[in-house]
Formats: structure tokens, C-alpha cells, sequence
């Protein structure tokens, strides 16, 4: 099972999901099964950082960087809470 | 329909072959399959992939038939997996080996659906006319070791109904996480099967109350799908999420499809892969275009304030048992002939055994040759 959220936890793509670009769609899309979610360009900014490598902390701080902006932590983790109830993302 | 409002194939399935060494009495293949003899080569399929992955297509099945007697699914699988696609094998399991498996894997298969037709063994062999329970067992530990997600696949009906608890256990223990529970759709075998096939609405409503508890025992480990049955229901599916405008089925021998069952309907041409691009085939052939959206609908379709979410239901359904392609799917209250199916679903809900005319008759083909021939005279 996965340990709760936090901002040290290192989220990844969870199996039997690819996350890729889609041209057709412009967006950024998870593809599992016989399905496929579209992905918004935030959720898409954050979930192309969850390689398992970077912490929340870190794609968070990317994120504040790359659109000059503060206090996206809250955003960030209620969108990694919400993709691990949905199985999109996991991590140790 | 103007080509900007036509959304891309996101959905391409591949029917390599209608060869299948099992026989289920509930198959939709098309009842004359074994006329269908000159199956596209592996280049022509590599260039479908590529004319479909340009289109948009995002999710490939490679289904049949038995995809896996196809000797070159694995460079199909390489190829689609290469161009982006998400990669879906739909198999009886029957020739995945442990060495097959490792050999699609490394190809870059993405998941593998198995198909089982009971939880019993004695079920399982009978649906299916073959010995291929403990296989299937065998097989879907192959597919957890290639760390696959693994969808089962159970074709539910009057046989095998009252057995859901079971099946579901089944796949729980098995480690599925997804379990589809799909009941019987009445086209081609089914549909020739179908007063044996037919379940009682008490056997129904006990399935659905299984696959409640079970749902809530599970949470998020294993989703079950149940898909109700259209019959019973008194509400056309949207069949294929609406005529192209996200399917796109290639037969084994090139004929592109919006359905998997559209090849029965009458005077309707549908292209050919071998002849025209998909791009063509999509965008501007007469059998993608004839039943797009709601411009072909007659009444009761025409003024139904569900014509855009059902779309008028199912177009073989149509034709099947109101001997009209554009008319209200039959198993709309509103439709004419409504009474079709609420007099097959009456019958089965009679007491005692199911009503039958013939003998149950297994996909194989003998019996595909001898139908074919009945349909020609």
C-alpha cells in the first residue's frame, strides 16, 4: 500500500497507465486499458514532474518557478491525492 | 456532418483473424465467418496502425477471432506500441505460453483482457466447446508475471448468470483489477442463441445485488463493470458511443467497420483497407457517414428529447427485429416494434426451462458454412 501524502513522497505514473502527449487532443493524456483521460494543461504540468525521482516539494518549486507564481504546494497536493485515489499516480 | 465536427477514431480495433480454436455460442463474429478467407497481410496491417495513429487513434485492440494464431501479432504489437498507441491484446487465452508472453511483452504490449466464459470448469468447456478452464487459470497467472493489469472478461447469460458471486471471487482471487461482467449482446451467434441465452429479470436483479456487495467489498483493488442489458432495459445503449465518432473496426479481411456487427446491414457499402485510406474511409465513405449523428433519424428518433444520448440506440439492433436500419432500436419503449423484445424477455421469464426451438448452436465452421449457405438460398 501506499504510505500517506506527503510533500517528501515521490509520486510516478502507476502501472498499466502511460502518460503521453496527444497532438490530436493538445493535451497532455493517461492512457490505461481501453480508456483515456484528458488531462488540463495544470494537471498536465504537474503530472509530466512525477517521474519518481522529484519530490512534491521539488515540482513544486519548479512549478512556482516556471510560472513565477506562489503557494501552489495545496494545488499540487490535493491533485497527487486525487490522481493516487484514481491509481494515476503512486509511490513508495 | 461537416468534417471539422468529426471527432478522430479514437478507438481502432484490429480483428486479425476469425480463426479461434473455441467455439462460444455467444460469439459476435459474423455467423458466415468462415467464407472469410484471404486475411490481410502484416504490411497491410503496419499501415493501418500508422493511417490510424495519424487520425488520432489512441488505443489499438487486437482482437479476432484468436488474435494470438496470427504468427506475426508480435510485430503488430511492436509497431503499434512504437507509433503510441496504448496496446490492448482481447484473447481466449488458448497459445499464450509463458515464452509468448514474454516475447509480447517485450514488444511493448500494454494489457492483456482474458476472456473466460464461467468461473466452473464444467461451464467454462461447455460455453466454450473445448477444454480450456485449467488453461485459462495458467494464463492469467502468465499475464500477473508480466506485471500486466489483467481485465477478465465474462460473458454473462442465462447459463452462467446465477454463477456471478463465484465469478467474481474468481477474479479477486486471480488479481484482476478490472472484471468485466458483459452481458449478452443478441447479434450474430448470440442472437441465433438467444431464447437459451436470455436470463430471467430475477436472475438479473440477483446478479446486480453480487456485483453491489462485491463492489463495496472491493473499493478501488478490483473495478467491476457490469453492462446492463440493453433487453431488459427498456433504454437504447449509444452504441459504439455514436456511429463514427470514436470506433473504427477492421475485419480480418480489410473491411473497415463503425460496429462490430454493421457488416449485416443491407444495401451499404463499407470500404476497404486494401482500397482506400483510413483517412478516406473515415472522413468520406458512405458507411461512416450514413447513420453520423442524428440527420438520418425518423420518428419516434426524430423528436425524442434523448436522441442526442442515445443517438437512436443500435442500428444492427434495428434492423434485426424491425427489419430497418433507420429505425428506433427495438428495445426502446417508444419503438414500434417494441413488443419483439418485450415478448423474447416474457419468454424467458416463463417458468420452467428455457424455450427452445434448436439445439445451442457452437461458433465453428461447420455450423458458419451450413448458415451461410441457409442466408444465400
Amino acid at each position: 500500500m501506499t504510505t500517506p501524502l506527503a510533500s517528501t513522497s515521490q509520486p510516478r505514473i502507476g502501472p498499466g497507465f502511460r502518460l503521453q502527449w496527444e497532438a490530436a487532443q493538445d493535451c497532455h493524456v493517461l492512457l490505461y486499458p481501453e480508456g483515456m483521460v484528458k488531462l488540463n494543461g495544470s494537471a498536465g504540468q504537474i503530472i509530466q514532474r512525477c517521474d519518481g525521482q522529484r519530490s512534491v516539494a521539488a515540482i513544486v518549486a519548479e512549478l512556482e518557478l516556471a510560472f513565477a507564481v506562489q503557494g501552489l504546494e495545496p494545488d499540487v497536493l490535493a491533485f497527487v491525492q486525487m490522481a493516487a485515489d484514481k491509481r494515476w499516480l503512486v509511490w513508495s | 456532418m461537416s468534417t471539422a465536427a468529426i471527432g478522430p477514431p479514437l478507438w481502432l480495433l484490429a480483428e486479425l483473424t476469425y480463426r479461434c480454436p473455441l467455439h462460444c455460442v455467444f460469439c459476435y463474429n459474423p455467423v458466415d465467418f468462415a467464407q472469410t478467407q484471404n486475411e490481410l497481410s502484416t504490411d497491410d496491417w503496419l499501415r493501418v496502425l500508422r493511417q490510424g495513429r495519424e487520425l488520432g487513434a489512441v488505443q489499438c485492440g487486437l482482437s479476432g477471432g484468436e488474435p494470438l494464431l496470427r504468427d506475426d501479432l508480435e510485430i503488430i504489437v511492436a509497431e503499434a506500441r512504437r507509433l503510441g498507441y496504448y496496446t490492448n491484446l482481447l484473447t481466449s487465452g488458448v497459445g499464450l505460453s509463458a515464452e509468448r508472453a514474454a516475447a509480447l511483452k517485450a514488444a511493448g504490449l500494454d494489457h492483456v483482457q482474458l476472456s473466460f466464459q464461467d468461473s466452473t470448469r464444467e461451464m467454462n468447456d461447455f460455453l466454450s466447446h473445448t477444454k480450456t478452464f485449467a488453461l485459462k487459470n495458467r494464463v492469467a497467472a502468465i499475464i500477473k508475471a508480466q506485471g500486466w493489469p489483467m481485465v477478465l472478461n465474462v460473458v454473462i447469460h442465462r447459463m452462467n448468470i446465477d454463477h456471478v458471486d463465484r465469478i467474481i471471487e474468481m477474479a479477486a482471487e486471480m488479481g484482476a483489477e478490472y472484471l468485466e461482467l458483459a452481458n449478452t449482446q443478441y447479434y450474430s451467434w448470440a442472437y441465433l442463441n438467444r431464447d437459451q441465452l436470455l436470463p430471467t429479470r430475477a436472475q438479473l436483479e440477483r446478479a446486480e445485488a453480487s456485483t453491489a456487495r462485491w463492489r463495496e467489498r472491493m473499493g478501488e483493488d478490483m473495478r467491476i463493470f457490469f453492462v446492463a442489458p440493453d433487453y431488459h432495459d427498456g433504454r437504447p445503449k449509444k452504441c459504439v458511443n455514436g456511429w463514427g465518432s470514436m470506433f473504427l473496426n477492421v475485419t480480418p479481411d480489410g473491411t473497415a467497420l463503425p460496429c462490430h456487427t454493421a457488416k449485416m446491414l443491407p444495401g451499404l457499402a463499407f470500404p476497404n483497407v486494401r482500397e482506400q485510406s483510413l483517412r478516406e474511409i473515415w472522413f468520406e465513405s458512405e458507411g461512416f457517414n450514413r447513420y453520423r449523428g442524428t440527420g438520418w433519424m425518423k420518428e419516434p428518433c426524430i423528436s425524442c428529447d434523448q436522441r442526442e444520448v442515445d443517438l437512436g440506440g443500435c442500428r444492427c439492433q434495428a434492423y434485426m427485429l424491425a427489419q430497418d436500419p433507420a429505425a428506433a432500436d427495438p428495445v426502446c419503449v417508444k419503438s414500434p416494434h417494441h413488443h419483439r423484445v418485450a415478448e423474447a424477455v416474457a419468454r424467458a421469464d416463463a417458468p420452467g426451462p428455457a424455450r427452445t426451438e434448436h439445439p445451442l448452436v457452437f461458433r465453428d465452421p461447420v455450423n458458419s458454412r451450413r448458415l451461410a449457405g441457409q442466408t444465400q438460398s
